[in-house]
């Protein structure tokens, strides 16, 4: 590998030899991409003519007070729906540059999913998406939507039958396709270069919100506040603020039902490694991976991103379980008194936010949070009815 | 540390054959039936033994190992059981080659040189942890050799020259070289284009090249000694019988014979050469 490989003492490509020169294949299309004013430019046009962005800051104009101002980074009102687009229509470009006929991709949520199914769509690639079969059932709507994009929707039954079993199935396909295929990996989690080369194509969040922060507030905010599932959102609204050592950069991972059925990695896991990186990883004595829970199918993976176990060992970033009761009344709460209805991954960091502003009410203290709202609530809606009943 | 299997390599060579490995998951369809299903391999003529210990996920596996995993850790097994069957297996047969084939995280658990360690004093030649290729094998080849056992590493006809030669200089006992591309699981579009993979290992002094990942029938033992290996590893085509069959040791014992058989046909004695290291 030419590029670092590493974050601290996590990363690597621990894969099976023969997906190596895959690895390599794509680092070196990566670096040959960034060195090209070509590239950088079709993905800038992609971006805002496609994509929609930049996406807005918007000021909560009911939560919060005059001291404590809540600002939502917008990447609900991508195209798409979510975060997800953004990294994959760069990654489309590049498995296009490397002459890649077919795009492979696993989704939980079925955010990822669709981004994929998108750039299959609007570049001409055949598209097959892994899902868990847990995840098809709950998330119907982004099924329907992938296939209505042309995408070969595959349920995965084996383990948890959730976004890790589809990791599985779609390392399996690759180490027998990489000639021809791509595979687009949805998060900044996996062997090397994913966590590096996902990260600097979600950074464009972190870069807008930033300037957008600094021309309404004229200061930068006390915390960056982010859902974390594999960590590409968190990532993406993070990376720009690290060298501000005062702003404070938290991880919302998946509480579950808040006692000890949950997806919270960095809280609960330990370093090992599964699925190409050496991580923080949720599982038992012996090594064996347990499975996560969370309402939402986006943050149910008991691997983290490499880079997010290294700034948490570091101290930089902090990450903090929210529980699915927490997340599902934020959820309720901004819809009603924003008319925004954000995704139940990122009504986890909604749900912290709540809980930082109420407390800096309380003390009466002056605070600015910026949160990343990742993706909005539409492919949650089924399983809201469902969770909140007809008189949410 | 690879004594068993220089020796075993010799013997082969000596008869002018192939050496034929039987892969097995410990554990499946559980700790008894599986140490049975061992002993029935070795029956059959297994000449070296490739034990799986299992992993909740396990990546470089086709369906056929993947539900053996899945059968194995639904009956309990666990890392320390297996360890209890390898020693009781070495106790009975103290000269066939074991090798255990596992995922980097069971090793990482309990760290690298510990489980290597365990490995070692319940009798096992060498381990092959199938998630950690050339760039990432020279701390884990390092503790593996340490606690006195062979690292073996995974060779495939894409790996560049580099690659190759770090595996060269880091494996020891065999090379296990895949047959194909793809996953484990008996395919009959097995790729036999292997002779220049196994001229390049021995022009760099690497352990004997043993083709596994798709080797399912006779033919294709027989074409993967043809093409110049020291020995072939079948795995998910005796799984996959046992599984299927009501007695599971004679199904494996039946398996292992009809393909241990196919490698004594006479060889060329130009590549019977390759077999020597
Ligand atoms: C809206 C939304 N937010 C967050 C995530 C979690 O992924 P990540 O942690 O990579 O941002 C998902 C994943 O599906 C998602 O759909």
């Amino acid at each position: 590998m030419l590029m670092q490989t590493r974050f601290g003492d996590f990363g690597g490509a621990f894969v099976p030899e023969i997906l190596l020169p895959a690895l390599e294949q794509l680092e070196a299309a990566f670096l040959d991409a960034q060195s090209d004013p070509a590239f950088a430019a079709e993905l800038e046009h992609l971006l805002t003519t496609y994509a929609g962005r930049p996406t807005p800051l918007t000021r909560c104009r009911n939560l919060g007070s005059e001291k404590v101002r809540l600002y939502l980074k917008r990447e609900d009102l991508l195209h798409g729906g979510a975060h997800k687009t953004n990294q994959v229509l760069a990654q489309a470009l590049l498995a296009k540059r490397m002459g890649k006929l077919r795009l492979i991709a696993e989704t939980g949520a079925g955010q990822h999913g669709v981004a994929t199914a998108m750039a299959g769509a609007l570049m001409g690639l055949e598209t097959r998406i892994y899902m868990g079969a847990e995840d098809v059932a709950r998330q119907q709507l982004n099924v329907f939507r992938m296939e209505l994009m042309g995408a070969e929707v595959v349920p995965v039954e084996s383990g948890g039958r959730t976004l890790k079993d589809a990791v599985n199935e779609a390392l399996r396909d690759w180490t027998a396709s990489f000639e021809d295929t791509h595979y687009l990996l949805g998060t900044v989690a996996g062997p090397h270069p994913f966590p590096t080369l996902v990260r600097d194509f979600q950074k464009v969040i972190g870069k807008e919100a930033r300037e957008q922060m600094l021309a309404m507030e004229s200061r930068l905010p006390d915390a960056v506040v982010a859902c974390v599932g594999g960590g590409s959102n968190a990532i993406g609204i993070f990376t720009e603020f690290v060298p501000d050592a005062e702003v404070a950069l938290i991880g919302c991972e998946a509480g579950g039902d808040g006692k000890g059925r949950d997806g919270a990695t960095i809280g609960h896991g330990k370093p090992g490694i599964l699925h190409g990186a050496h991580t923080m990883l949720m599982q038992d004595e012996d090594g064996q991976v347990v499975d996560s829970h969370s309402v939402s199918a986006g943050l149910d993976y008991p691997a983290v991103g490499p880079e997010h176990a290294h700034l948490a060992a570091t101290g930089r970033a902090t990450y903090v379980p929210v529980t699915d009761r927490e997340a599902l009344d934020a959820f309720r709460t901004l819809a009603r008194r924003e008319g925004i209805i954000p995704a139940f991954e990122s009504a986890h960091a909604v749900a912290h936010a709540l809980k930082l502003a109420d407390q800096a009410e309380r003390e009466g203290k002056e605070l600015v949070l910026l949160v990343n709202l990742s993706g909005r609530g539409d492919k949650d809606m089924a399983q809201a009815q469902a969770l909140l009943g007809g008189g949410a | 540390m690879t004594r068993r299997y220089d020796a075993m390599f010799a013997a082969c060579r000596e008869e002018g054959r192939g050496a034929f490995g039987a892969f097995l998951m410990i554990g499946d369809p559980d700790l008894g039936a599986s140490e049975a299903m061992i002993e029935a391999a070795i029956a059959g003529g297994a000449d070296m033994l490739e034990l799986g210990i299992p992993f909740s996920d396990p990546v470089a596996d086709g369906p056929v190992i993947q539900a053996a995993a899945c059968r194995a850790l639904g009956a309990g097994t666990t890392p320390s059981k297996c360890l209890e069957v390898i020693a009781t297996i070495r106790a009975r047969h103290p000269d066939i080659p074991i090798g255990i084939l596992t995922y980097a995280n069971i090793a990482v658990a309990r760290g690298v040189g510990q489980f290597a360690g365990e490995l070692a004093k319940a009798g096992v030649d060498s381990l092959l942890l199938a998630d950690i290729p050339s760039l990432e094998a020279a701390p884990f080849a390092a503790a593996i050799r340490a606690a006195g056992i062979a690292p073996v590493l995974i060779a495939a006809p894409n790996t560049p020259d580099q690659a190759l030669a770090a595996i060269a200089r880091l494996a020891g006992g065999y090379t296990y070289c895949v047959a194909r591309k793809g996953v484990t699981g008996a395919k009959d579009d097995m790729e036999l284009d292997h002779t220049r993979l196994f001229e390049r290992l021995a022009a760099l002094g690497a352990p004997p090249p043993v083709l596994g990942f798709g080797i399912g029938t006779a033919a294709q033992v027989r074409a993967s000694l043809d093409a110049g290996a020291a020995g072939v590893i079948s795995g998910s085509a005796i799984v996959a019988a046992a599984a299927k069959s009501g007695d599971h040791a004679v199904a494996v014992e039946r398996v292992v014979e009809d393909l241990a058989s196919a490698t004594k046909s006479k060889r060329a004695p130009r590549q019977a050469q390759a077999c020597a290291n």
